[in-house]
């Protein structure tokens, strides 16, 4: 096994577990954020808020998530200096635009971009729902379910932390773009049909998501204007 | 066509290189590129100057020999074709070319733009053969093998071993090399027998040699001159996870 976890492709095989794991984290994140848009009341949020927090199944699959997050970005970091070491010399004048994505070549620096966010985002929510607590949370309160909508709403009325999250949203779909295929190629779940058909899902899936993680601060933003 | 051409010139392995500019006059546009450098090298030796010292040696595409960095592309700006199959016709007159070796940890430069490609031989030596005896050409349809399954695994037996996927990688990464070597047996009844050796055996020369990790970036496959497709890496993938599951 640790020959295994040592080889590119065991490392690569890592990657691409939590990553499928972060995909679908991320799809029921955003799940449960869309309520947000559709109940102006709060009411069903504030339901699906307090089950994440309180289910026992959610409770087990938090650290595991965690240490998928935490996996993914230290072999990210591994591997990545395992690939600038294996070109000591570098060209004078490289093309690549022609044969390869943007984001495919920057998913390390796509992938700090989403970690910097994530830090802010966490410390934004989940931090103060779980640890700090907040006015906010308790004003309209019903028994021991908090008013996470509240604060959510009341955060998302500043400019620019509605920018803040927009460009999160855009960071996480360049890397999604690649990420998405690119997951089931090194489980090499790919061959030369399904790589098209892999790609326009991951398209899909890509502008849903970080659509969707775009749409609902600036729906509040707005619909706190009127 | 008139040319100002930017050329790395190293003395060995050991020695710093640097870039060395030098006009070339008269190049007629139905010259192949390394002609062109022929030209070059006559004109050098005319001046008393050292040759540039590059690998070629069937100039029709088949051997993998040839291999240069021209103006940041590996094999230059055609699609599908190795370096002495690119011809001037593809520049213009007055361009300057920026000529380089292929750079990766793996392949050192001896000298000039010719790099040491043994890592590649190193990496077959480890499991890209079969050792069972086939015997001499079996009669028709005696083993049986679809046609698709002998199509793939002539897709990538196309492979010319030329390194450019590795070249222009960002990784400096190998696979799609060994995933051509790999699947050119593996989708074979007489591969099948050393499969789960042979996928262990090569990843893991590969990485010993110093070539980077895949990141599915997908450059390679379009600098290869041959076409090999990604799903090729997609089946090393395979079947290394397999060679690894089992006990
Ligand atoms: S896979 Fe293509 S680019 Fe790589 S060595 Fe073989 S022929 Fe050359
Ligand atoms: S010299 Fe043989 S492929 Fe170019």
């Amino acid at each position: 096994m640790s020959n295994f976890l040592n080889s590119s492709i065991g490392k690569k095989f890592l990657m691409s577990l939590t990553g499928f794991f972060l995909i679908t984290f991320l799809l029921v994140h955003l799940l449960v954020n869309s309520l947000i848009l559709f109940d102006q009341s709060g009411h069903l949020f504030n339901q699906a808020a307090h089950f994440m927090g309180t289910n026992p199944i959610i409770k087990v699959v938090e650290p595991v998530l965690a240490i998928g997050f935490i996996l993914h970005i230290i072999y990210a970091v591994i591997l990545t200096r395992q690939n600038q070491r294996a070109r000591p010399i570098g060209y004078k004048q490289q093309k690549l635009s022609g044969s390869s994505s943007w984001a495919s070549r920057n998913m390390f620096v796509l992938g700090i971009l989403v970690f910097v966010f994530l830090a802010i985002h966490i410390s934004n929510f989940f931090w103060k729902m779980k640890f700090t607590g907040h006015e906010l949370l308790e004003e309209g309160a019903m028994g021991n379910m908090e008013n996470a909508y509240l604060l959510v709403t009341t955060f998302f009325q500043q400019w620019y932390i509605v920018i803040l999250y927009i460009i999160g949203a855009i960071a996480l779909g360049f890397h999604l773009t690649h990420a998405f295929w690119s997951a089931f190629q090194t489980l090499g779940l790919s061959n030369s049909k399904w790589r098209k058909r892999l790609d326009t899902i991951g398209l899909i899936y890509t502008l849903v998501v970080a659509g969707g993680f775009a749409i609902i601060p600036i729906w509040v933003f707005i619909a706190s204007l009127i | 066509m008139d040319l100002t051409l930017k050329v790395w010139r190293q003395e060995n392995r050991k020695a710093k290189g640097r870039f060395e500019t030098y006009a070339i006059k008269n190049i007629s546009p139905d010259s192949s590129f390394l002609e062109m450098l022929d030209v070059l090298n006559e004109q050098l030796i005319r001046e008393g100057q050292e040759p540039v010292v590059f690998d070629h040696d069937c100039r029709e595409g088949i051997c993998g020999t040839c291999g240069l960095f021209i103006n940041g592309r590996a094999h230059g700006p055609d699609e599908d074709i190795t370096t002495c199959q690119l011809h001037m016709r593809k520049f213009k007159d007055g361009d300057t070319i920026v000529v380089e070796p292929w750079r990766a940890g793996g392949f050192p430069v001896i000298k000039d733009l010719m790099v040491d490609r043994t890592a590649f031989d190193k990496i077959l030596q480890a499991g890209g053969f079969i050792s069972i005896n086939t015997g001499s050409a079996p009669d028709g349809n005696a083993s049986l093998v679809a046609k698709e399954k002998a199509d793939e695994a002539m897709d990538a037996a196309a492979c010319i071993g030329c390194g450019a996927c590795v070249a222009t990688c960002k990784n400096s990464s190998a696979m799609l090399f060994v995933a051509s070597k790999v699947s050119q047996l593996a989708v074979l009844p007489q591969g099948k027998t050393e499969a789960v050796r042979r996928a262990k055996a090569m990843v893991a020369k590969m990485d010993e040699l110093g070539f980077g990790n895949c990141t599915n970036t997908g450059a390679c496959e379009v600098e290869c001159p041959k076409n090999v497709s990604l799903a090729h890496i997609a089946r090393l993938n395979r079947e290394f996870l397999a060679a690894n599951l089992k006990p």
